[in-house]
Parts: C-alpha cells; structure tokens; sequence
C-alpha cells in the first residue's frame, strides 16, 4: 500500500509531466496517433451511417488520451489497453442487443434509414414525354456495359453502366474509329455485342442504368431505350418519400414507406417498437408455446448436466480417494481424458456413435436418438455426461481432501455410522467448497450452444411453428436460429428479446454466485 | 489379548483392506472403460480402411494410415489449414490475453486509486453478460469495421481476434490479481527504493515469479478458444479462413456415413493440441485456481 502511493507520489513530485523525457515522448506519440486513427475511423463511420460505433470508438480515444497525458491517472494506463477491448467487444454489443430488443431490427427493417432512402432514390420512372433513342449494345470487363445511342433528333451519345457519357465528338477526340452504320468500332474496353446475342443478355441490361445520374438512360424494349428520371424524393419535414410520377405521399410507417393504398417501398429501416417484441413473446400463442418447451428443456438441460456429472464425479472421488490405492494417478490420467478433449470433438464423436447406419449404439439400438424429441434429449445428456463429469471428479476429489480427518475420528467415536458421516460432514462441506463451481458450471450449460447445435441443430423440429424451432432447442441456439435465419428470414428484435430473457437469468445467477462467494465484498475490504 | 490373535485379527483386517482395494479398483476400471471406450473407438475407426462399425476387432483388418494422409492432402478439406488456424488464432489470442490481463492486474494489485474498487467490480461483473448473446451485434460491428479496414471485416482472424479480446478481462484479471497480491511488496518496494520505475518493477521483479498463473491462463485461454464454436462459425465465412471446430462440424452433413473414418482421423489429430496442454496444467485445475474454467 505505501509502495502503492510512495510510486504515484513519486512520480507526480518531481517534473510536471513525469518519468523520462522519453517516456513523455512517447506517450505523446501513441496518443497522437491513435487520436488520428480514431477520429479517422469514427468518420468513415457516420460516412457508412453508423454513428453509434462510432461514438463507442471516439469514447474510447478519449479515455486513452485523458489516462495518458495525465499524471495522475498512471495507474488506468495499465488497465486501459483491456478496458478498451471489453468497452469496443463486450459492454457496446451487450447493450446495442438490449437496444434492439425494442427495435423491429428483422429482414427487410435491416440497413439505417440514410442507407435506405439512398437505395429508394435510385428508382426511376419512365416519364410520358421522355427522350427515347434506338440502342447498341457494347459489352466492357466485369459485366459492365454500354449502349450507344441515337436519338429521334440524331443526337448520338456514347453511355457506360459505370455511369460515364461521351459524346460522338469526345470520341473522335480520342481516336475512336467509327463503322459503316456510324458506331464506334470499339470504346477502350467495350466491344460491340453481336445483334444475334442482343436477347441473350437482355435480363442483364434491363435493371441498369447508363450514363451519369441526372440524364440516365434505360432500356425499356428490345429496340427503344429512353431517358428516365428519379421516382422518389425524400421529404424530411413529411418524413415520407414522394412518388414523382404521381404524386402519392409515402409516409414512414413503422420503418417502412407506405402508401395511404397500403404499398409499402422497399427496403425498410429498423425503427424502435418499443415493449412489441416483449409482448409478442408473451401474448402470442404460437411463439409462447415454443418458447416454453424451450425454456422448461434449458432449465432441465442446465440442470441435469450439472447433477448427472456431480453425482458421478462424487461417486467416483469418493470410491478413488484412497492413499494407497495402487496406479492412482495413472487411472486419474486416463479417467479425465474426456474433459481434455474440446467439446465439439466429443460431441461429435457421439453423433457419429449414435448414427443409426455407422454408430456402434445407433447401429444395435436405435430408439430415435435424434428423431425422437425424449431420446435426443437422453443422448444430450449422456454425451454431457461423458465430457464432464471428469471435472467434477476433480473438483470433488480436491475438496474431498482438503476435509479435515479429525472430523471423521470425532464422528466415529461418537459412532456414527458411514453413511451419516457422509450427510453430515462430507456432502455440506463439499457443497460449501464447490458449490460456487457447480452453479459457475450451471450458468455455463444454459448458454452451451457447441453441444445443441452439433449434435443435431436443436431438432427433431417441433411442428406448426411461426419461427424455427426444435425439442432439443435450449434459448441460445433458438435465439441463434431467429437471428441467422433458419430459412424464415432474420428476426433480429425477437432474437434480441430473447437474449435479454438470457441475461436477466443467467445474471441473476451469477450475482447470486459473486454474493455466496463473497467475491464482490472481496474488493471492498481488500483496500 | 494374545499375540497370536492380534495377527489374526491383522490378517483379516488385512484382508479386508484387500477386498476394499479390490472392489475400488474394479470401479476405477469401469470408469476408465467409460472414459476411454469412445476413444478407442474413434482410433480403431481413424485405421480403418472402409467407413464401417467395427466392434469386433480392436485393429480393423487391413489397418491403415490412409485416413490420415487424406486429411492432411485432401484439397477438398483443406483439414492442415483448419488446424493451423485455430492455433493460429487461439496462439495470438492467448498471448494478447495474458498481456492485457497481466498489465491490469497488476495496477490493481499495486496501485491504490480512486477508480479501483468500480473498475474491478465492473471487469467481474460485465462478465455476468456473456458477450455470445450479443453475437448479432458483433457480426455487425465487424461487418462496418470491415468497409473501412478489410482486414479487421467478417471472415478475417483478425477481427475474429479481436471479438475474443473483448472477453478477455473478467476472471482472468481476477484470478490473475489475486496470485499478484500473494507475492509480497517489499519486493517492489526495494525496487522503487532503488529508483525503478514502475515498468522496470513489473518486467523485471514481478513477471519472472507470476510466470506460473502466466502459463495458467495462456494454456486455459487456448483451450477455451480453440474449442470455441459459436462465434467463429458466425464470423468466418470461407472455408478457407474456418478453424477447425467450424471446418471439421462440416463432416456431420449428408456425406456423414461415408467419411465417418476420415473424421474419426481428423477428430483426434485436432484434439491433439488442447490434450498435451491441458495435461501440463492439470495439477493447477484440481487446485481449484481456475473458477473460470468450467466444461460440463
């Protein structure tokens, strides 16, 4: 502790800035070019529309330069690096899910507003009065193309899908040889395109646009091409795009652009929707059903992977804790090989085991170990089994042999018998010791998302559901299948919901944990 | 009591002990069975020149090292690639981990600070919200970074990296402060006396007797990211880039039956790396040094 402050005390006594001129150099430095990296980022980044990230990254930046030009907070620079990470990779994710718990984030309502008005103001529309020309077609590298043209009033114009316009007089300029019928021969790289494949490659011309933006030009029949204007401009006073052509006003309708008739413009934006995901959750029927199946099993999945694995762990501890046992630590060497092996390893040794073509038990028994919403569950939880209990023989065997033996002596001289020496010395002092790993291990299985998802996606499938979801589904793999789509499109807000429901519990756990360990009251006293 | 029944008596409690040591050993072989039978079985099929059960013979007839040749030289799965980049990833994550946790746990050990007491609580409890959850967000700040950086994108190991920095403070910080705070202070207060800086302390004095919850962490967080599965099937997206957890989940396809000796072949060469080192910290985790550490 006097070291502690003697060091900062030290440090800020002596030059203003502290340390070596070297040191204060170098900070200047590192601080100066971060800045420059960070604000360089954090621009880009509201350039891209996303000023949230980039707000996280700007906060960050300062931080780094407060804890490092001031001599008084010398001792964050040493936790900064860290903190930087977990700010950027853990709390900004953490809370940005808790954010689009209350959006309508989902296919469709997926890039930001700025990103689809841009995308909707690319739409054009074919005007009555439009310019209209006859076309060739030159094709460029990269599936690029161009057309040339030639208009009612001979007006002939040279226009690439890469947005670029030459007239007939730039192209003379450059040299460009001309054929009989008054095309160029060739433009740079665009060759003209045999008439005979003029309809093969049609669908491919039909959505571009050629030439710069306020004159572009589209294809609108297999001889005409004409000049076409933007369909919609936005009115950021409305909040509503409006149709040029006809006038119509299309409001912002929760994140999406949508005619008094009901049209609705694509794409949409995520909007927030407030508590509307937490109560189609709760209200309904079709999500409530799965979502219970799914949370009773997580509960049950949780539950018994840490008591099947205890129970055999502390069998096991138990019967193998004997000094002179012989071979010892050559059994436990090869007792806890399954915990040494990465989960998704074992796991799918299992499955292969349990297949019923080539598994040596699907091959001889096969109850359904997939098909079957019980045996799926079963074969879960024995591969849980297999992978874990070696930990908690070890954890049971430490605690088991840090029991005093005199309790045991004081008990037999009292005459109790084994059994009520194990109830009451050997099971609460196990637990005390533990008890904090088994609810750690408990937390850990609710969220254990390798072992549901590789051994078989969560299914069998349970039927008649709006979102995808299967009997062996624990939250965190449902919740991954409404994010990454399941083949029913992304619902990002639901899935995020989802999670909250997570965190609330599996936070509520490990408080609890923190508590019964005394971890947090551990940094207050130890000042 | 007599002499000759004192021996008696020992022999027969002699005899018991026997028994007792017998019966536990029969339990401990069962376990061992238990333990190991998939094992085997996995290296008997790995041998196995056809993709078949085999529950006869322990060496199949024909017994061969094809398997392995092929994952380690079948374009198709680009398997040695897989490997190298889990190890890849979880070598430069581990190391990135133990840096970043090290230099802060030791500012919380040392130094005394206004800031100290929320700081080490928020590190512990920002870990009570596993960032997993939040794997939507992540794919998104990864995909916005990667406009601007590609190398930082989606389906970089670069940005997959950076993803399990976020994690990396919590317990490990924790733990890591705690065995800081075993070693005692005059140490470093004969280095400031000295006129040490506060780096020249933490290099020079501290680093070289923390070495062991050092390699502790190193080794834990190399097993927890290798094994990881979750995030680097949704951030990598090309064969090319996948671990191996990603890379070999995709021999569980239609084609399973078929090349179920392949990746019998595959499975335990890819253990093969977490197996060596979780056996060099084994001792510490029975001591109960690794609350984080938790599987099962």
């Amino acid at each position: 502790m006097a070291t502690a402050s003697q060091a900062v005390k030290k440090s800020s006594a002596g030059l203003q800035w502290g340390g070596t001129t070297s040191s204060i150099v170098l900070r200047l430095v590192f601080v100066a070019l971060f800045d420059a990296f960070a604000i360089f980022t954090g621009w880009q980044l509201i350039q891209g529309g996303v000023a949230p990230l980039a707000a996280v990254i700007w906060l960050i930046a300062l931080g780094i330069t407060i804890v490092f030009l001031r001599n008084d907070a010398m001792p964050l620079r040493w936790i900064m690096p860290g903190l930087a990470f977990m700010v950027l990779m853990h709390i900004y994710p953490v809370l940005f899910t808790v954010y689009t718990a209350f959006t309508n984030y989902s296919d469709g309502h997926l890039i930001p507003k700025p990103v689809a008005i841009q995308q909707i103001e690319k739409q054009t529309y074919l005007p009555a009065d439009a310019k209209t020309f006859a076309w060739k077609v030159y094709s460029g590298p990269n599936d690029t193309f161009a057309l040339w043209l030639t208009g009612q009033d001979g007006e002939q114009v040279f226009k690439t899908s890469t947005g670029e316009k030459y007239t007939a007089e730039d192209l003379k300029e450059q040299d460009v040889q001309f054929a009989e019928d008054g095309s160029p021969v060739a433009v740079g790289e665009f060759t003209p395109v045999p008439a005979n494949q003029r309809f093969a490659i049609l669908p491919k011309l039909q959505p571009l646009s050629f030439g710069p933006e306020e004159e572009a030009v589209r294809i609108t029949s297999p001889t005409a091409a004409a000049q076409v204007r933007q369909k919609f401009v936005y009115d950021p006073v409305q909040d509503a795009m409006i149709n040029q052509e006809t006038g119509v006003v299309y409001a912002n309708q929760r994140g999406t652009f949508t005619s008094p008739e009901g049209e609705a413009l694509i794409p949409g934006f995520p909007v927030v929707v407030g508590l509307e995901n937490f109560t189609r959750l709760l209200t309904s029927p079709a999500l409530r059903g799965p979502l219970f199946t799914i949370f009773a099993w997580t509960v049950i999945f949780a539950f018994m992977s840490v008591l099947i694995t205890f129970v055999l762990g502390l069998l096991l501890a138990l019967v193998l804790n004997e000094p002179d046992l012989p071979l010892r630590r050559f059994t436990r060497v090869l007792m806890i090989v399954p915990y040494a092996i990465p989960a998704f390893i074992s796991v799918l040794i299992w499955k292969g085991m349990f297949n019923p073509v080539i598994g040596i038990i699907g091959s001889q028994w096969d109850p359904g170990w997939f098909s079957s919403p019980f045996w799926a569950k079963v074969g879960i939880l024995i591969v849980q089994l297999w992978l874990g209990y070696p930990y908690m023989f070890l954890i049971t065997t430490g605690a088991l042999q840090s029991i005093p033996g005199d309790l045991y002596e004081a008990a037999k001289v009292d005459g109790a018998s084994g059994w009520q020496q194990f109830r009451s010395i050997t099971l609460p002092l196990l637990l005390v010791a533990v008890g904090p790993l088994l609810i750690g291990s408990f937390a850990f299985n609710f969220n254990n998302f390798t072992i549901i998802q590789l051994y078989n996606n969560g299914g069998p499938p349970i039927p008649g559901t709006p979102t995808p979801a299967g009997y062996t589904d624990i939250l965190i793999s449902y919740t991954f299948k409404l994010a990454f789509g399941g083949g029913r499109g992304a619902d990002l807000g639901l899935a995020a919901a989802i999670s909250i429901v997570i965190f609330v519990i599996v936070g509520a756990i490990t408080i609890f944990n923190f508590r019964y360990t005394g971890m947090l009251e551990e940094v207050s006293e130890n000042v | 009591m007599s002499s000759a029944q004192a021996t008696r008596k020992m022999g027969s409690l002699k005899a018991q002990k026997r028994f007792g040591m017998a019966w536990r050993l029969a339990v401990a072989f069962l376990a061992i069975v238990f333990s190991l039978f998939p094992v085997v079985l996995i290296f008997s099929t790995s041998i196995n020149p056809v993709s078949e059960v085999t529950v006869t013979k322990l060496i199949p007839d024909n017994a061969t090292l094809n398997n392995y040749r092929r994952m380690l030289g079948d374009p198709q799965f680009p398997f040695p690639l897989w490997v190298w980049n889990s190890i890849k990833v979880s070598g430069i994550t581990s190391l990135l981990v133990v840096a970043l946790t090290s230099l802060a746990a030791f500012s919380f050990s040392r130094f005394r600070f206004r800031l100290r007491q929320p700081l080490l609580r928020t590190v512990l409890l920002v870990q009570v919200f596993p960032n997993i959850l939040a794997v939507t967000a992540l794919f998104l700040i990864l995909l916005n970074l990667g406009r601007i950086y590609p190398q930082l994108g989606l389906n970089t190991h670069a940005g997959l990296i950076l993803v399990y920095l976020g994690g990396a403070m919590g317990f490990n910080t924790w733990l890591m402060k705690g065995f800081f705070d075993t070693i005692p202070r005059e140490l470093d207060e004969a280095a400031y006396i000295d006129g040490a800086s506060s780096w020249y302390t933490f290099t020079r004095v501290i680093f070289p007797l923390v070495r062991p919850i050092l390699a502790v962490i190193f080794i834990l967080t190399f097993i927890g990211t290798y094994g990881d599965y979750l995030l680097a099937r949704v951030l990598l997206t090309d064969k090319s880039q996948y671990t191996v957890a990603v890379g070999l989940s995709l021999f569980i396809g239609e084609q399973y039956s078929q090349r179920w000796n392949l990746f019998a072949a595959g499975a335990l060469m890819a253990a093969l790396p977490t197996l060596i080192l979780f056996y060099l910290i084994q001792n510490q985790l029975q001591s109960g040094l690794t609350v984080g550490a938790v599987k099962g």
